[in-house]
């Protein structure tokens, strides 16, 4: 069995104790609204993108910590980035997931550093707990998306 | 009596499994129980030496099935106190049964307007059939509140039952432990003119059942939270309702005659068993029930509430205001199925640090997430007891949580 400190790294804990870019944020900036259907786990991210950059990001919601934290470290990643980049660091991480998904546009850039966001890769010896790290990334997704139509 | 859980527990092969070196801690019987070896032995029996179709073949092979089937059916009915054994109704799980009844009792006789009577304490399977039928039929739902420590608030009942069609609760909720007052309910549903549909996924495992005394219109449950096997659920309907409900799923078996133009169904109970059944998860559910008689369900109960009292004290003994026990406090009260939150650690989090003393319970909002947004959370942590747990069993979950606070 993998050890919890592969899962609960101090990083890991530390975002989730002291998450960065918690609130909300008002129109014009677009939201998305994200749940875990397994643990009830919910989560609203905001973005504004201006001039095809993501300029601000928010989140709220409650979860547990490895949605909590991969949220928070999400924001720090992608803030002030054009979409383009963010669309990238998204597929980087949620490959770093073993999540791959068909159809899916963009390529996986494997030279791209992801930081923090690093230390969940433990992540993946819990299976269960994939779909925690990565509710926050979808919800951005469906955010990106709602701001591409508007 | 008290149960020798000690010789219970060597009857479930599982449990006698370790893991890293450590015992089994299996706390989540509510979602569901494991198996002893006189249902898995009955299984295989059954497809080593009698497996074949049933009511549909002349050769002995399939007539012996065929009795072996019905005999799970009489069991069924006496576990139970059913008046026929053609009033239990066999489906693919506890959902199935109430998708069965609310569907096909909602679609002939619910028009738009007409009110329905639930309660907080709901699992999604009593709730999300009735807003299917809200969406089809215009149908309006009215909710029984509960009481601050989990109970059903039934203060007002007579006035929330008034023009109600239909009440349907549930007998033990899955979430608090709460056991509802059945008979009573049934009695002011009637009294209003209305049908009773109780979900009794949660009590059956646990109580003596006797629908008589219930006065039940309806009764769903499952067996496999009852030591029998998945994939088959029971329906029990009083006899001249089932006579009056159209058929649910159309196909093999459940007909006596089709045409061109039309069909007619069979009689009951094989015009709601379309198609090839569980058969041989049929005949572990049969023997789960004589595994659940020769234990006694009384004494079942008996060992749950010193079970119950063992863990409320264990709980506030070591933890005090650390933790907060969702439910009734009172063994009698309640079923030993404990919804907690502990020390402002996330329920998920609790149960990835508890799996690593081999400690299994349930986290998350049990398909209940009305009530939990009633209780205020997303989610809680479950720890759910039966026959084969022990004090030590209760030790463990709570020297685990002791563990949990260190890394958060």
């Amino acid at each position: 069995m993998p050890g919890l400190e592969d899962l609960y790294r101090e990083i890991i804990l530390d975002h989730y104790r002291t998450p960065r870019n918690r609130g909300e944020l008002d129109p014009p900036a677009v939201s998305a609204e994200g749940y875990n259907p397994l643990c009830g786990d919910e989560i609203r991210v905001f973005i504004i993108v201006k001039d095809g950059v993501v300029s601000d990001v928010r989140f709220n919601g409650s979860g547990c910590s490895i949605s909590q934290s991969s949220t928070s470290m999400m924001t720090t990643a992608i803030k002030g980035k054009s979409v383009d980049e963010v669309r990238k660091v998204v597929r980087r991480f949620k490959h770093m997931m073993t999540i791959e998904e068909d159809g899916d546009a963009t390529p996986v850039d494997e030279s791209l550093n992801l930081g923090d966001l690093e230390a969940l890769q433990g992540v993946v010896k819990f299976p269960v707990r994939i779909k925690c790290a990565t509710l926050g990334w979808n919800t951005l997704l469906d955010a990106l998306n709602a701001s591409s139509q508007t | 009596m008290t149960l020798d859980v000690a010789r219970i527990r060597k009857d479930f092969p599982v449990l006698q499994r370790e893991i890293n070196g450590k015992p089994l801690v299996y706390l989540d019987s509510a979602n569901t129980s494991q198996k002893p070896q006189a249902v898995i032995d009955a299984m295989t029996s059954f497809m080593e030496t009698a497996y074949a179709p049933i009511n549909r073949s002349a050769y002995q092979l399939a007539t012996e099935a065929t009795d072996l089937y019905e005999d799970a059916r009489t069991k069924v009915a006496r576990f139970i106190n059913a008046n026929k054994s053609n009033e239990i109704i066999f489906t693919k799980n506890a959902t199935e049964a109430l998708n069965l009844v609310i569907m096909s009792w909602g679609r002939a006789n619910l028009h738009s307007g007409d009110v329905v009577l639930l309660t907080h304490l709901e699992h999604h399977a009593n709730i999300v059939p009735w807003h299917m039928l809200v969406a089809e039929r215009g149908i309006q739902l009215r909710w029984v509140p509960l009481t601050a420590d989990g109970q059903l608030d039934i203060a007002d009942l007579d006035t929330l039952l008034n023009g109600v069609k239909v009440f349907a609760f549930t007998a033990m909720s899955n979430v608090l432990g709460t056991i509802t007052p059945v008979s009573q309910l049934c009695a002011a549903a009637h009294r209003a003119g209305a049908l009773t549909i109780v979900d009794a996924c949660q009590s059956v495992p646990h109580l003596s059942t006797d629908v008589r005394v219930w006065d039940a219109d309806f009764i769903a449950f499952s067996s496999h939270k009852m030591c029998g096997p998945s994939g088959v659920g029971v329906l029990w309907g009083r006899e001249s309702l089932l006579d009056e409900l159209p058929p649910f799923l159309g196909g093999g078996n459940m007909i006596s005659d089709v045409r061109l133009d039309g069909f007619t169904p069979a009689e009951l109970p094989a015009k709601f068993e379309a198609g090839t059944p569980p058969i041989t998860e049929v005949v572990g559910l049969g023997a789960a029930i004589d595994y659940l008689e020769r234990i006694g369900m009384q004494n079942v109960r008996q060992h749950e509430m010193q079970m119950s009292a063992y863990v409320l004290n264990t709980f506030v003994q070591r933890f005090g205001d650390d933790i907060t026990i969702h439910g009734p406090v009172n063994p009698e009260q309640r079923s030993a199925t404990f919804s907690f939150s502990f020390r402002g650690i996330h329920p998920h989090d609790l149960s990835q640090v508890l799996d690593q003393h081999n400690v299994c319970i349930r986290a998350g909002h049990h398909c209940a997430k009305p009530l939990m947004r009633v209780l205020g959370t997303n989610a809680t942590a479950r720890a759910s007891f039966y026959l084969y747990n022990t004090e030590a069993d209760a030790d463990a979950l709570a020297n685990a949580l002791d563990s949990a606070s260190d890394i958060f």
